[in-house]
């Protein structure tokens, strides 16, 4: 919900990570990958952005230099007011703080040797914010609640979990430090269909919980995106080619590849599926080490023209908190 | 339509030191000639261990303990695995697509010769003559540049080409029925609608039967035209697509399409998840495998075994004593 009044706790500015491609023993540098290629966005507090494209797409790279855990090459990350592309690495530990991340398999990110409890506490203990161990005890058994999880089980191992159980436990330690901003990486692909929907839910009721909570969602289902997010953006090789409201994303897309990506979803519903545009894309998703020229979507869309091929589209407003980039549209 | 393929009561079962996992417990199902049906479960269902048993494929400790496959008059699994009978039908009249189209490829041996391998073996093709149909084949999936490409190995496909040569494989001998176990799971959704098309497009020009197995409830609303929904190594209900989607009746039906998101969502929809988790299938008790997780259950689902399906109306059967009227939405 956009409005004069809101906050943008993080505010993403052409941001680009390349990465280079070397050869030979000198480690040459050949050509780079251009997996992130000018990438603006904000996101707002208590908002859910959606990042939503298919493999390759530069959508977890992203979610990771936000986190800081790539350097970006250049562009500017501003989150609470912090330019955090230029902080030092003994400031990042606080910033990092502020922020958590919620990966697709809740197993390998978990340490199996420890017991749930110590996996929840450990950001506290390495944030130091209390000083006695029983006020830590207090908090774990707060999170367990929380995320709906027995505070018997907190001294068992990861491995004593379901799949559903484990990323509560992982929903728990991203809380841990009262974070304003989660990013979540394709946090369900992993779980069994009727498990999905816990998770979902869960997410979505800490958010109206919990003040001030925003979350970047980041899967490849757009059904799934476009249910949790406020707004999403749709990214084709490196660079956001829509991005909108999610309501209004199935009701008008504009951009060619969002719409056949639209059509690629089969809604589970026999009667609506008789009725829907069938957009089959041709080819596949060429390799990012050499994009095609100007629009890097010209060659498998539907209604290129040749002056497509000579100019990068910009990301421009169309109105009513819409951006696209498309020289067609 | 005559029924090509009908498989009665199967049982298989793994024999694990745990105890005995029950994976198939009384299947019955049949399709008929051109026929595209579904079955749909999520993981440890028994759907993919069913299909293994059709095709003699179940590796100890797994046992088919009891059932019938009839398939051209004559009861398969009469024949050992290894019998010629088998080999003849396995791969042949019967086909089979896996979800990991890297781990069915040999990554040693050239595509060209994994296809003719195929000819050779059932068809009586020579060499060279082989790797002719392999070639044409091969445009028939639509692999670009075919004819240079049969002497690529799979690591210098995508996933996306390598599900393409496992879908030319497949339909190498013209079989009598196709099953697809998650054809396209590990698939980007562009690709996923493509390969389902072409292989929709395929089966109906070479008048195929096709067994979609999935956990994708917008794929079998999109493609299939019955379904037969199981859980627990059990069909729970079956019927047109049709008929289930708009009226379901068994309460792990209604769960399942209330708790996906679809597309098309009106803002604000709450997903309503199916509580606990899918059962273990060691030492089950006798009485319906979903009562622990049904919210409609009474005295009688406590009370009395696991009922068997009952023809609700015309084609339509359903296992369960209470009997959902509700619909999905």
């Amino acid at each position: 919900m956009i409005g004069m009044t809101e906050q943008v706790i993080l505010q993403v500015k052409d941001l680009k990570l390349h990465f280079p491609v070397t050869k030979g023993l000198l480690r040459k540098k050949v050509a780079d990958v251009k997996a992130v290629d000018g990438v603006t966005f904000d996101l707002i507090k208590n908002e859910t952005l959606g990042l939503v494209g298919e493999s390759g797409c530069g959508k977890t790279t992203i979610g990771r230099c936000i986190l800081r855990h790539y350097q970006p090459t250049s562009g500017q990350i501003i989150f609470d007011g912090e330019d955090i592309t230029k902080t030092s690495r003994n400031d990042l530990r606080k910033t990092r703080k502020k922020m958590a991340i919620i990966f697709q398999d809740p197993y390998s990110s978990m340490n199996p040797r420890t017991s749930a409890g110590t996996i929840v506490a450990e950001p506290m203990r390495i944030h130091k914010m209390y000083n006695s161990n029983a006020e830590y005890n207090n908090r774990v058994i707060e999170l367990f609640k929380m995320v709906g999880l027995d505070p018997s089980m907190i001294g068992r191992y990861p491995h004593e979990f379901s799949g559903g159980q484990r990323q509560r436990i992982v929903v728990a330690r991203a809380l841990a430090c009262e974070p304003d901003l989660i990013v979540c990486d394709e946090p369900i692909s992993a779980l069994d269909v009727s498990i999905q929907a816990q998770i979902i839910n869960l997410l979505k009721e800490l958010q109206q919980s919990i003040d001030g909570l925003s979350y970047l969602f980041i899967a490849h289902d757009l059904s799934v995106v476009r249910h949790v997010s406020d707004r999403v953006a749709v990214m084709y090789l490196g660079r956001i080619v829509e991005i909108t409201r999610s309501h209004a994303l199935y009701k008008n897309p504009l951009h060619p590849y969002t719409r056949s990506l639209l059509s690629a979803i089969p809604i589970p519903d026999p009667f609506v599926e008789e009725m829907r545009e069938e957009i089959i894309l041709e080819g596949e998703v060429p390799s990012p080490l050499n994009p095609p020229a100007g629009c890097s979507f010209h060659p498998r869309c539907f209604m290129a023209t040749p002056d497509c091929a000579k100019g990068v589209p910009p990301l421009r407003d169309v109105g009513d908190d819409h951006k696209v980039a498309c020289f067609r549209v | 339509m005559a029924e090509i393929l009908q498989v009665n009561n199967l049982v298989t079962q793994f024999n694990t030191e745990a105890g005995l996992v029950k994976a198939v417990d009384g299947l019955s199902f049949h399709i008929k000639e051109q026929e595209i049906i579904s079955i749909v479960g999520e993981s440890g269902c028994g759907k993919s261990v069913s299909c293994l048993s059709v095709m003699q494929l179940v590796r100890p400790p797994g046992k088919i303990v009891e059932g019938e496959v009839l398939f051209q008059d004559k009861n398969l699994l009469e024949y050992e695995a290894n019998d010629s009978e088998m080999r003849a039908i396995r791969g042949a009249d019967i086909a089979m697509i896996f979800q990991e189209p890297m781990t069915s490829l040999n990554p040693v041996l050239t595509i060209g010769h994994q296809l003719s391998e195929m000819l050779i073996k059932h068809e009586n093709f020579s060499k060279e003559d082989a790797l002719k149909r392999v070639v044409e084949l091969m445009e028939l999936v639509g692999i670009p540049d075919a004819e240079n490409r049969v002497n690529a190995y799979p690591h210098q496909f995508s996933g996306g080409m390598r599900q393409r040569v496992m879908i030319a494989m497949a339909l190498s001998c013209n079989p009598k029925v196709l099953i697809a176990d998650e054809p396209t799971t590990a698939l980007d959704v562009t690709t996923q609608a493509q390969l389902l098309k072409l292989m929709t497009d395929l089966v109906q020009r070479l008048h195929t039967s096709l067994i979609i197995v999935t956990h994708n409830l917008g794929l079998v609303a999109r493609y299939a035209e019955r379904i037969y929904v199981m859980y627990a190594g059990r069909v729970i209900e079956s019927g047109t697509t049709k008929e289930i989607f708009a009226n379901p009746r068994h309460p792990y039906t209604l769960g399942l399409l209330r708790c996906v998101p679809r597309l098309d969502d009106e803002e604000g929809r709450k997903l309503e998840p199916i509580d606990g988790l899918p059962p273990n299938l060691i030492n089950m008790p006798p009485t319906c495998a979903f009562m622990p997780r049904c919210s409609r259950k009474q005295d009688v689902c406590r009370r009395e075994p696991w009922p068997a399906l009952e023809e609700v109306s015309e084609g339509h059967f359903v296992s369960c004593y209470v009997k959902s009227q509700e619909k999905a939405r």
